[in-house]
């Protein structure tokens, strides 16, 4: 039987790690749909209020918008460790993460103190259909960033045990991935469940 | 939540004879086997040969194993139902045990049997057949087949714990939420599906990544088996429904944990929603676990009528064109439940568009045979058969998404037959003959086909015995899920030769597995590595396959690769043309799939009993195992040239 010439660079370890990429993209594909399913579920119910708590009577302008300026820095810090991983600066790229996992820290903190404060004043999630779907989407977002957090902390690890290699780098990009996707999905709750909800 | 004060016979489920004999057949099973391993030091042999192990066709075999002791409890289920069924006025079940067992037995026959075969067949088949060592993320495989293994276990549990779930195989509310539905039945539900669906998901996305970039040089996507593009078509959908049924569940789940109002009937919640997601991954589900069954009937066409396909391309073409109508077709499931008549009639017309692509392929199949030198082994026997089930299926799910007519159907026992017809004759059959024409290549013997025949007829017939009747029994007003009806009705006659149908497919399959018995000891050893005269890459390498399959990869030039080879190279050149092997790359086995999957088993089987602690103990477990592996980093070992070398002639592949 004919034989491939380069079977060895076909299968070696380099391809290896662009193969994990390209799986995780098709990962962040199920994920966009388990977000759109909540979304779907969200805009169906959101009027469903049972004559409890509106939107408009619950989530506080600044809050949200606070929270959104944190995120996006954190967006825009994580794509810094992304550079200062292909100036090779392994350095900098600890401590650029170290500033978004800080950021991702005050978003949930923020998030959490917002849910907690809303629970204090009878907005919980038994209380009506509207409510149930708003705790389970944001909730669902602020637990897909806390997971981010605990990876990101083991990633800045293996960093320093590794430094800079093949496989630190792939799992750089896909965190990278992963935390611009948290992001894009924020804008969407930001745009359908907040400031649709104050208007 | 009400549950703190559980006594034992809370605990346990009680009073039923019935339920005591299994519970002491579980018992003494389970201890005799404990009591092999340990006696034949076995235990070793287990952990690292089989529980730790990456190897795709291992996992595949594993899977396999699960999925017939799925098939047999499935089964069962099925025998009871009809035996209460026989007559009018039977008392052999009760109607809470009935309600119990339509719905262990419709969950597990789909979850954790079609699609765990269905995986069986994936794992052992493509990656030989694409010319690849391995699938492109072997540990996550692994963790794919114990999230399988353990959630279909902690539904099984409910059995002797708890207590089933009762609300049928799609746990419609307001009937599953915790107001009709208190006890854990539910819960082992939710979480035996979530858990072992999250291993699906994995999967879907593990074979799309193994098809699109594993293929071996040469073969590009239009020379590939017809067997992998059924996989591939069948991933693509698995992608696109499966999150869906992992937020549904999550939402009933927080419906009876949290109290919340999605489902309910209170809040402001809307049942009819869960009933549309529930479609939106139900119906794809049904194309997910029919379309790797056309790959397998493909694949048997050619081989045994030793003829290429007819019209390849427009078999690809039929399965994407299906996999994307599948999604299109859900409320055919609720015609009934007043959407309104534009909605029905958009959707009677897509659910009536699917024959086409099907109707397609089943004339290509009979285009292939037509003047084709046919040789009549079993799997060829399942697949010829599986063309009148077929058929007759498709037909009557034509006339079920007439949607005025539904009204009529809706429900009834025609809709039974009509289901069983198509998820017997056509994703069973399918996979059994995948199962006959694999297995070879699999294990290194072949099945004792006079057994295999024994079990084909008594299959075939009790097949049309069981549900031909039942059509009738649509028509005469029988509904499903009744437990009982009475002489008043004329029913009498045509359950009973439903259930006689039924037994005798029982009968097919006690057959099967003495055939697998016999075989293991007198089956004909298969020496060549390709018993049937294969047309592609898989048949080309020794039964069984060596653990980093290919020691070259092959070049591949035209479809049917090995087909094209035999046809250009005499008998002895045969792959043993002068060879200079390469080291190999492999990943090295590993416990914390096994491992990780038993913490999912502790947080379902925690959140289940609403004990909080133990199941956020058993995530906290996930998230370390997980942990745990980030931080390795050695995962690969490479196989050094002799050892090929040693290998390859040991299996007679040099001189
Ligand atoms: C082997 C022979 C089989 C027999 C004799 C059988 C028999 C039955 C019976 C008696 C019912 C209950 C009907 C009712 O009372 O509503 C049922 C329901 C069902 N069966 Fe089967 N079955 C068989 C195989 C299968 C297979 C292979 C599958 C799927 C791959 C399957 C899937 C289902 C489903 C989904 C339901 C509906 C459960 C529900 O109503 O929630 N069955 N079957
Ligand atoms: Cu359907």
């Amino acid at each position: 039987m004919q034989h491939a010439e380069a079977s060895h660079e076909q299968i070696g370890h380099l391809d290896h790690e662009a193969l994990k990429v390209f799986g995780f993209w098709i990962f962040l594909v199920t994920d966009c749909l388990l977000f759109g399913t909540l979304f779907g579920v969200f805009v169906v119910l959101r009027s469903h209020t049972d004559g409890g708590p509106t939107g408009k009577e619950l989530f506080e302008i600044p809050g949200f918008v606070a929270e959104t300026f944190i995120l996006l820095t954190s967006s825009f810090t994580s794509g810094i460790a992304t550079l200062a991983m292909n100036q090779g600066n392994i350095k900098r790229v600890i401590g650029w993460l170290i500033v978004t996992a800080l950021l991702g820290l005050a978003f949930v903190g923020l998030e959490v103190s917002e849910f907690t404060k809303m629970a204090m004043e009878g907005a919980t999630i038994s209380r009506s259909a509207f409510l149930s779907s708003f705790f389970t989407l944001v909730g669902t977002h602020g637990l897909h960033v806390s997971i981010g957090l605990v990876w990101m902390t083991a990633l800045m690890i293996q960093l320093r045990r590794h430094g800079m290699n093949a496989v630190t780098r792939r799992k750089m990009t896909i965190i990278g991935l992963y935390w611009h996707f948290l992001d894009a999905v924020w804008i969407f709750l930001f745009t359908v469940v907040y400031l649709m909800g104050v208007m | 939540m009400g549950n703190g004060n559980l006594t034992a016979s809370h605990f346990f489920v009680t009073g039923d004879p019935l339920i005591y004999s299994a519970d002491a057949a579980i018992i003494l099973s389970v201890l005799s086997i404990l009591f092999f391993l340990t006696r034949c030091h076995k235990w070793g042999w287990l952990w690292r040969e089989w529980i730790t192990s990456v190897d795709h066709k291992k996992i595949g075999i594993m899977y396999m194993i699960a999925a017939m002791l799925m098939l047999f409890r499935g089964g069962v289920d099925a025998l009871l139902m009809r035996t209460q069924l026989a007559l009018p006025n039977l008392q052999f079940l009760r109607a809470q045990h009935y309600d119990e067992i339509f719905t262990t037995h419709g969950t597990i026959m789909i979850l954790f049997m079609a699609m765990p075969l269905m995986f069986a067949l994936f794992n052992i088949v493509v990656p030989l057949q694409i010319g690849a060592r391995d699938v492109a993320y072997p540990f996550l495989n692994a963790v794919s087949f114990w999230l399988f293994f353990f959630g279909a276990m902690l539904f099984n549990l409910s059995f002797v714990i708890g207590g089933s779930p009762d609300a049928g195989w799609l746990a419609y509310p307001p009937l599953s939420e915790t107001a009709f539905s208190p006890g854990p039945g539910e819960n082992f539900y939710i979480w035996g599906i979530q858990i072992s669906g999250i291993g699906s998901l994995a999967t879907g996305i593990n074979f799309v990544a193994t098809i699109l970039k594993m293929r071996a040089p040469g073969m590009k996507l239009m020379r590939m088996p017809l067997f992998a593009w059924s996989v591939l078509s069948s991933s693509i959908v698995i992608i696109f429904a499966f999150p869906v049924l992992t937020i549904t569940l999550a939402l009933l789940f927080i419906d009876r944990f949290a109290g919340a109002h999605f489902f309910g009937m209170t809040g402001g919640a809307n049942p009819m929603m869960y009933v549309n997601l529930i479609w939106m991954w139900g119906h794809p589900e049904v194309y997910i676990v029919v379309l790797p069954a056309f790959g397998v009937f493909s694949e048997v066409v050619s081989t045994f009528a030793k003829k290429r396909i007819f019209g390849y391309k427009s078999m690809v073409f039929s399965m994407l064109i299906i996999s994307v109508l599948s999604f299109f077709t859900w409320v055919h499931h609720f015609f009934t439940m007043g959407a309104g008549a534009d909605v029905n009639a958009f959707f009677a017309v897509t659910t009536m568009a699917i024959a086409i692509p099907t109707g397609v392929k089943v004339f290509n199949w009979l285009f292939t045979l037509y003047r084709g030198r046919i040789t009549m082994a079993s799997p060829m026997l399942w697949t010829i058969s599986f063309i009148p089930a077929f058929v007759v299926g498709g037909a009557t799910g034509v006339m079920l998404a007439v949607a005025p007519a539904d009204y009529q159907y809706h429900n009834s026992y025609f809709l039974i037959a009509h289901f069983h017809q198509v998820l017997i004759g056509g994703v069973v059959f399918g996979y059994f003959a995948g199962l006959y024409y694999w297995w070879p290549k699999m294990f290194g013997f072949q099945l004792d086909e006079r057994l295999g025949k024994w079990a084909f007829w008594l299959w075939n017939i009790g097949f049309y015995v069981c549900f031909m009747p039942q059509y009738a029994l649509g028509f005469m007003g029988m509904t499903r899920r009744v437990y009982t009806y009475g002489w008043d009705l004329g029913w009498a006659p045509l359950n009973f030769v439903s259930t006689v149908g039924a037994f005798l497919m029982g009968a097919g399959f006690v057959f099967q597995v003495w055939q697998i018995l016999y075989s293991i000891r007198h089956g004909r050893r298969d020496l060549t590595g390709d018993p049937w005269n294969g047309r592609t890459l898989e048949w080309s390498m020794p039964s069984p396959a060596p653990y980093y399959n290919f020691a070259q990869i092959p070049q591949v030039k035209d479809r049917d690769a090995w087909w094209m080879e035999k046809q250009q190279m005499p008998e002895e050149g045969r792959g043993n043309t002068a060879v200079k092997y390469e080291p190999i790359h492999m990943p090295k086995n590993s416990g914390i799939p096994f491992v990780m999957a038993v913490f999912w088993f502790i947080a379902g089987f925690g959140f289940t009993f609403h004990w909080i602690a133990l199941g956020i103990a058993g995530l906290a477990g996930v998230g370390m195992s997980l942990l745990a592996r980030s931080f390795q980093y050695k995962m690969e070992y490479e196989i050094p040239v002799e050892e090929i070398q040693r290998v390859e002639a040991s299996m007679g592949r040099i001189g």
